[in-house]
């Protein structure tokens, strides 16, 4: 007999525990090859077994021993319940199941605090789906074709001057420019988010990234991407394409050496700088990549050796919104002749009104857009705490920043894009539109594009394990044997055949309520079934 | 709001039967709800008076009282004034006010200055405005010399009547006429919700909808002291054609191009495409969208009308030598214009903007 040890990490402790039939098992192993956690194991047990094998039935029992595949009891190799192993079982032997009396939460934090990827799995509410288009055209006027009607569905990103600030003078009934404005740009009012190479393995990067040049070149959907921090490779530097991107800058400064030096030698000007103040998934945690995922290309890119990467919570030397905006407002916008528009990203927080007021009253009018970001937000890693307990819905945060520009008077000039959920449950457009009408100018995502790529994780304990270096779907790891399982260009066709869809589904939203351009702040056209939600928003409450 | 909306421009000084003529055979497109007009370029009662600023207004007689003590504490020196004497036969379909007040005053001594000026008569309409409604005791319409504004609710041929339109008596007679018959889908009747909107002497009606209202009100709010009410969706557009003319001090085309401005897909190939571009960002919240047709009175005499971007409401414009209509629908313009040369009328296309200058030589500009 067995002692019960109490202690000890058993299956039943686990997020996931693997359902198995060893009756349906072929042993063909290819479960075990397909799992990146070790999370399961083939070990040989003795077996009781009746056989009959004659012309007529004669039972014998016999003992045999026998292979069959065990879930490890461990939290370091625990089931993240990623379902490689289903997918590859030719003969549905295996699959993982959620274990709801789990005790993780409680037992693996052995070796300090709980370090994970994915996203935030607390606070997955979702307020957009309690607002809905009400304020359709009937009869008082038309609505729009959604085929038929074009609609100008682009977005500024740059600093926009009040009308009387322009530089403009009048000659013979017309207005010219006497000097130039600061640079804006009119975009795709859906941005491609910051996920770094690093973060990302280098291939599913290069898909979001041809994905961004085929929406650009062939579909002619002025869509950006943000690099993420970590730097680009120098080759993009130096192409053609490094219009369609948005590098980031953040508090590690990581890549921004080879991008100094790239300098002279760009063709074209980026899109955009964006400056990386906090992530809306762990806000106050710094960056994090473990030196797992710190393979030779990410070192040449980043300039760094391997080992942890941390960007530090703060960007050092940053005390003030006025100084932040001094120091690396001015110092980029000076290193790209002021050319280029340079907008800064901000997790959402309940300081976030008053940070948007800062940006607005600034007198050198060098901010061309914050974006940001809210709890509902991903991340390549995070200690759990942060990601579950920190953050800050982004829906009333949009609002409240919108609103508060709007009792100054100064709405649209500083682009504010909302991100950080957008996309949760797959419907995009749906979630863009709303935070359109509630006052953003534009929305950023990248969980949906990884999960376009593949990635399955998900807000209710699926894998989420983007920082240990084993991404089952070959996304979020530097592993070149994990990478192999990304399919570059299916994965990039996937992210535009999304996006198209995104492209009709908010024509689709636009015709209804009359509307042939963007229709930044109108909430009248939202009403909600939440009274609180209503009242939050100030939108129409209905039932 | 679905309403029909007219404008008469002539030579000639006319009288308001005129401009009910004009509006009667576009009955159907309204639901007799109410009427509104505003004259400028006044000759009749007030000819004499052209330089002094014309008060209309309706109200009890507790509110004419305010606005006397109000206008005597603020040093205006009565001029004139007219009061028309109703017809009250019985059966007229009008909601009416005790009285209707139309007086012209003298600038105060102290304000000698014309762009004080302009802003004295603002600020005084808008406190005698902000009394009345205070104390519920009526309505300021306009303050402005040389300009008369009547507005009331019920059906515009009993209005007409009431107040003895049809007589061409030879009281009310102006060389520019702007009118409305409502149709009053989305509010309660409101009397400050009726068309024609006048503000620093730039009258508006429009026929439409705007689907951009709440965007527009929100950032028309702060622009300008003189932007308030909003009572109804066309406010915006009189708002902004103020802010782009008169405050902005912009060319009349540049209208068009704040309020639907050109696709991006278009800018990108013009020449002037930094200056559009820096129009539309910057003036984003004052674009409309949604079916419409504006005609709009300038404070020199000028009249303009335009449409939406899609053309989703018409207009037209007709003429003689002596006089030009705008109208929504051209059945209009053939009733009092019958003679004219119709293969000259103008039906204004999505992106033009339309200009009849004192001469009646009119003005075509492509955006
Ligand atoms: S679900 Fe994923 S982690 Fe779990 S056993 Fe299967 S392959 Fe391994
Ligand atoms: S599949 Fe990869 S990217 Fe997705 S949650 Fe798992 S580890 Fe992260």
């Amino acid at each position: 007999m067995e002692t019960v040890k109490v202690q000890d990490v058993a299956v039943d402790d686990l997020p996931w525990t693997i359902e198995y039939h060893s009756e349906r098992c072929t042993l063909c192993g290819s479960c075990l090859a397909s799992c990146t956690f070790g999370a399961i194991k083939p070990v040989v047990r003795r077996q009781s077994v009746t056989v009959s094998e004659g012309n007529q039935p004669k039972p014998a029992h016999r003992q045999i021993a026998r292979t069959i595949i065990e879930q490890v009891a461990s939290f370091a190799n625990a089931c993240r319940g990623c379902g490689m192993c289903e997918r590859v079982c030719p003969n549905h032997a295996i699959r993982p199941v959620r274990n709801p009396d789990n005790r993780r939460t409680l037992l693996s934090r052995d070796s300090g605090p709980i370090k994970r990827g994915g996203r935030t799995n607390l606070n997955a509410q979702r307020t957009l789906d309690k607002i809905i288009v009400g304020r359709i055209s009937q009869m008082t006027d038309p609505s729009l074709d959604a085929q038929r009607h074009t609609f100008d569905m682009r977005a500024p990103l740059g600093r926009v001057l009040s009308a009387r600030e322009l530089p403009f003078s009048m000659t013979d009934g017309h207005i010219t420019m006497t000097h130039k404005a600061p640079p804006v740009r009119w975009i795709y009012p859906l941005i491609f988010s910051d996920m770094s190479i690093g973060a990302l393995s280098t291939r599913a990067w290069e898909a979001v990234a041809m994905a961004t040049a085929y929406l650009n070149e062939r579909c002619n959907i002025p869509i950006r991407m943000s690099s993420g921090e970590g730097g680009m490779p120098v080759k993009l530097l130096e192409s053609e394409h490094l219009k369609y991107f948005i590098i980031q800058i953040a508090s590690g400064h990581f890549g921004w050496n080879r991008i100094v030096k790239a300098l002279p030698r760009m063709k074209v000007d980026p899109a955009a700088i964006l400056i990386k103040i906090g992530q809306g998934a762990k806000p106050g945690d710094g960056g994090l990549l473990q030196a797992e995922k710190v393979a030779p290309h990410v070192q040449a890119i980043r300039g760094v050796p391997k080992a942890t990467l941390s960007s530090p919570p703060n960007h050092q030397g940053l005390y003030s919104i006025e100084e932040s905006v001094q120091k690396m407002h001015l110092s980029l916008n000076a290193a790209f002749g002021f050319r280029v528009p340079v907008a800064i990203k901000c997790a959402a927080s309940s300081t976030s009104v008053s940070v948007y007021n800062n940006l607005l009253r600034d007198p050198y009018k060098i901010c061309g857009g914050l974006f940001l970001d809210g709890i509902q937000g991903g991340t390549g890693a995070a200690n759990e705490v942060s990601l579950d307990h920190t953050g800050h819905p982004i829906v009333s945060k949009i609002r409240d920043c919108y609103l508060a520009a709007v009792r100054q008077g100064l709405q649209g000039q500083i682009p504010l894009y909302g991100g950080g959920g957008i996309g949760l449950t797959g419907n995009a457009a749906a979630d863009a539109f709303k935070m359109i009408c509630l006052g953003a100018n534009g929305v950023f995502c990248g969980k949906i594009l990884i999960q376009l790529l593949g990635c399955v994780g998900n807000e209710h304990g699926r894998c989420n394990s983007c920082n240990t270096g084993k991404c089952p779907t070959g996304i979020c790891t530097q592993d070149p044997r994990l990478v192999k399982r990304l399919d570059v260009d299916r994965g990039a066709q996937k992210i535009v055949d999304y996006v198209l869809a995104f492209d009709s589904e908010m024509k689709k939203l636009m015709a209804p309520i009359g509307n042939s351009s963007l229709p930044v702040g109108r909430s009248d056209a939202l009403v909600s079934t939440d009274k609180a939600i209503a009242d939050k928003l100030g939108i129409q409450y209905v039932c | 709001m679905m309403c029909r909306i007219g404008a008469i421009k002539s030579k000639n000084p006319v009288q308001p039967s005129m401009a009910l003529r004009l509006m009667l055979p576009q009955q159907e497109g309204h639901d007799n709800s109410g009427f509104a007009m505003v004259m400028q370029d006044l000759y009749g009662v007030f000819g004499l008076y052209k330089d002094k600023p014309l008060l209309s207004m309706a109200c009890t007689q507790q509110g004419g009282h305010l606005v006397e003590e109000y206008m005597d504490a603020h040093r205006f020196v009565k001029m004139s004034e007219w009061l028309p004497v109703p017809d009250k036969r019985k059966g007229l379909n009008i909601q009416t006010m005790p009285y209707y007040i139309f007086r012209t005053y003298d600038y105060p001594e102290y304000v000698t200055d014309p762009d004080e000026r302009e802003a004295l008569l603002l600020d005084t309409r808008l406190a005698l405005r902000q009394m009345l409604t205070e104390t519920g005791q009526g309505y300021i319409y306009s303050f402005w010399p040389d300009v008369l504004t009547l507005k009331e609710v019920g059906d515009p041929m009993d209005i007409a009547t009431y107040f003895h339109l049809w007589d061409d008596n030879g009281c009310l007679v102006a060389k520019n006429i702007i009118v409305q018959s409502r149709q009053n889908t989305n509010y309660e009747i409101i009397r400050y919700a009726a068309h024609p909107f006048f503000l620093q002497g730039y009258t508006l009606c429009a026929n439409g909808e705007n689907t951009f209202y709440t965007k527009n009100k929100e950032f028309q709010s702060s622009l300008f002291r003189g932007y308030i009410g909003f009572e109804s969706d066309s406010q915006t557009f009189l708002y902004t054609l103020h802010y782009v003319l008169h405050e902005l001090k912009w060319p009349i085309p540049y209208y068009k191009h704040v309020i639907t401005p050109l696709p991006f897909s278009e800018i990108e190939h013009r020449e002037d495409k930094d200056v559009l571009l820096s129009i539309r960002q910057s003036l984003a919240h004052l674009e409309i969208n949604g079916p419409n047709t504006i005609i709009a009175g300038l404070p020199d005499g000028r009249m303009m009308t335009c449409c939406d971007s899609k053309k989703l409401r018409p207009v037209v414009v007709g003429g003689d030598e002596n006089t030009v209509a705008i109208a929504s629908e051209v059945c209009g313009i053939n009733e009092i214009l019958p003679d004219r040369d119709t293969s000259k009328d103008i039906y204004p296309d999505e992106r033009e903007i339309v200009v009849i200058d004192n001469d009646l030589e009119v003005k075509r500009w492509k955006q």
